[in-house]
């Protein structure tokens, strides 16, 4: 092998990448709200006593889940301009990862509410609590619980999907590195340390995660 | 769209599904041999292939045909562009059945194994006449579903420059400015695909929950 | 050859000063046996004495780290081939069977053979199906574990260790797991496998069982052999006070 590593050129783009990770970041957690939003309206919708709602939210879910990111970013970037909104790339990118992730963690949440056993229910009302002070003292946590591993996961995968967002040049660290290698053609240099840069994120994300669930999660059960 | 526009979506769907086989098949080739590494109780080889596994789970699919693309033709492999794609999904599920399997090895009871070693069976009878059977249906649902994301997977081959089912879509939408409705068709292509899947992997889902009650 | 050798049948089993250690805790202490050749010793004593770990070292399915085990004239030693020979040698039945629910009761029994010794299917066939039959079983056949009672599995269980045609059996407590009206199916078959001469080492707490068939049995406490007896001699006579304890707790009151 002949060829000559050359890091020069990242070691310049270092602080352009390092935005960049920013901005994956930034990326990720506002489609993950906006995923957690979707996520309970879609848990609340998909058990309403409307059989059209139901199936609108399964139909959701189903066509989210089996269809590619890619095709989906295409398709909200396309049709949001004909809807009469016009965004920059980046907004539109946290839609398509809202809804995506939405699609997700409406089957997440929807696992864990479903987890507690309806004798903790009963048992909290036994014990003369209201309605209110049983979801949030009985029900809440276990149910937190539940779904915090699941979710955390998918808000580690949501933070690797954002790459696809530079397919429509949404500001995050894969966009930075083309337009690195755009200029330098030190393809395997630059995509490598972004490599490296996401793992580094990855891994901080999971142990933050796993942190928190020693502190709030750690009970014994049976 | 006319016909032969459409025509054109159904060669690039013909990819997607020629990309995603070989994946899948090379990928379960190998990751067949990372889950016995990982498994193995030999301690190199174990965090070797959790190193490996750690790595393809933490970085985005996209990088991962990156690097393997510009990694392959840095060595003076000069491939096509499809075959350095196919290296990079080989690679990219290799890992992610290594570790879906590492789990279903493991969640095969131990008196298994035990039985087994008690019958005088040696290690190839034991993991092919005994763990692996119990363990590839344990792991099914979760096969499926990684399959799935395989499929959808190869899309990103787009982005490297390989003309598969969502390339094509881009290309006719360019010539025919109705991106909606062929990204629409696009999408349709790809659920048709997966959804079957899907509902299989959570029908033997079911099945295998309501057999282990 | 003095008359006395002769007169007693030679060595199966020897453990000579074993020890072993979980971690830093001692599970065995100074474990000397000898079982001869038909032979049948009852091991038993509290839960977690050890009795498990004990017979689990005879057939490598735990390594231990002092003393030496010789089984049939072949010394144990952490060597994949000396232990694949012992354990060719030495059957096993455990609590939970341990069936392989993927396979009929046949291919569970016929598996082995094939495999480790190296048998033809139709000889494979054959011994399974008399080894069946003499379990009274051969009529569950072509069923899979899972549609048979907790008693055929077990008999299915043992007519599987014995297609390998072992010279010792080891069985770890292979009644505790069953519904009570299926004990006496098991033990019958295990009776019946004494009577014809089989060499066996049973951890269980029927102590109907040891009275029965037991040449010996052996009183284990805290990885300790505490007592070894005959049968009416443990049970009639016991010398160490936890012994006595211990059959007070498990022996039926009158
Ligand atoms: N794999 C293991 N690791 C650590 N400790 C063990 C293990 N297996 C058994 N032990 C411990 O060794 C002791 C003896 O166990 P065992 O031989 O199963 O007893 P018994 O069969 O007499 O009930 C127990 O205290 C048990 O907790
Ligand atoms: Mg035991």
């Amino acid at each position: 092998m002949n060829y000559k590593f050359d890091f020069g050129p990242v070691i310049e783009g270092l602080p352009d990448l390092l935005w960049g990770c920013l901005g994956t970041l930034g990326l990720a957690l506002a489609g993950m709200v906006l995923a957690l939003v979707i996520g309970i309206g879609g848990v609340v919708l998909r058990d309403s006593p409307y059989r059209g709602l139901r199936w609108l939210v399964i139909g959701f879910v189903e066509l989210i889940r089996n269809t590619p990111f890619l095709v989906q970013i295409y398709f909200i970037f396309f049709a949001l301009p004909l809807a009469g909104i016009r965004l920059d790339p980046t907004p539109t990118a946290i839609i398509a990862l809202g809804v995506n992730g939405g699609a997700y963690a409406i089957e997440i949440i929807r696992g864990g509410v479903q987890s507690i056993g309806k004798g903790q229910i009963e048992a909290g009302l036994a014990l003369g609590l209201h309605k209110g002070q049983v979801f949030r003292l009985v029900v809440l946590k276990p149910a937190l619980r539940a779904i915090f591993p699941s979710l955390t996961s998918q808000f580690i995968l949501l933070t690797l999907t954002t790459s696809i967002a530079s397919a429509i040049s949404a500001y995050e660290l894969t966009s930075v590195a083309q337009n690195i290698e755009n200029n330098t053609f030190r393809s395997f240099e630059v995509y490598g340390v972004v490599t490296l840069l996401y793992l580094a994120m990855s891994w901080l994300m999971m142990r933050m995660f796993a942190q928190v669930t020693a502190r709030h999660f750690s009970y014994p059960v049976k | 769209m006319n016909g032969s526009e459409f025509l054109f979506l159904l060669t690039g769907l013909k990819w997607t599904l020629f990309l995603s086989a070989i994946g899948f098949v090379c990928g379960a080739a190998s990751g067949l041999g990372i889950a016995l590494a990982r498994t193995s109780g030999i301690r190199p080889l174990e965090q070797a292939t959790a190193g490996y596994i750690a790595l393809f789970q933490g970085t985005p699919l996209l990088m991962q045909l990156f690097v393997v693309y510009y990694g392959l033709a840095l060595v003076g492999l000069k491939l096509d562009a499809w075959l350095s794609v196919a290296i990079g999904f080989t690679l990219h599920a290799s890992a992610f059945l290594g570790e879906i399997w590492r789990g279903s090895i493991e969640a095969v009871p131990k008196g298994q194994t035990e039985a087994a070693k008690a019958l005088s069976l040696g290690y190839v009878s034991r993991m092919r006449d005994v763990i692996l059977p119990q363990a590839l249906r344990i792991s099914l649902p979760a096969t499926i579903g990684f399959l799935v994301q395989l499929i959808k997977g190869t899309s990103l081959a787009a982005i490297v420059g390989f003309t598969e089912l969502a390339r094509a879509g881009t290309i006719i939408s360019n010539q025919i400015f109705k991106p909606l409705l062929v990204f629409g068709v696009v999408g349709v292509l790809y659920f048709l695909i997966c959804w079957p899947l899907s509902l299989y992997g959570a029908r033997l889902e079911r099945r295998l929950a309501a057999a282990s009650h | 050859m003095t008359d006395q050798a002769a007169a007693s049948p030679a060595p199966m089993i020897t453990m000579q000063g074993v020890n072993k250690w979980f971690g830093s805790f001692q599970v065995l202490t100074d474990i000397n046996l000898l079982v001869r050749t038909g032979e049948k010793i009852v091991l038993c004593g509290p839960s977690g004495s050890g009795k498990s770990t004990l017979i689990r070292c005879i057939n490598h399915l735990e390594p231990y780290q002092g003393g030496q085990i010789v089984v049939d004239g072949t010394r144990l030693i952490e060597d994949a081939g000396v232990i694949d020979a012992i354990r060719r040698e030495v059957g096993m039945v455990f609590q939970q069977f341990n069936l392989f629910p993927h396979l009929t009761v046949l291919e569970n029994c016929v598996l082995a053979p094939m495999r480790s010794r190296g048998v033809s299917r139709a000889e494979a066939d054959a011994t399974a199906r008399r080894l069946l039959d003499r379990v009274k079983i051969l009529n569950q056949a072509d069923k899979f574990p899972a549609q048979l009672s907790g008693g055929q599995q077990q008999r299915v269980a043992i007519a599987r260790a014995l297609c390998m045609e072992p010279k010792v059996m080891l069985f770890d407590e292979p009644t505790s797991a069953l519904d009570p009206e299926m004990v006496k199916e098991v033990l019958d078959t295990m009776v019946g496998l004494a009577e014809d001469g089989m060499t066996m080492i049973c951890v269980t707490h029927e102590m109907g069982f040891a009275r029965q068939v037991a040449d010996r049995v052996i009183f284990m406490a805290s990885g300790v052999i505490v007592e070894e007896a005959a049968p009416q001699d443990f049970f009639g006579n016991p010398r160490h006070e936890r012994t006595r304890k211990f059959l007070g707790e498990i022996l039926p009151r009158h």
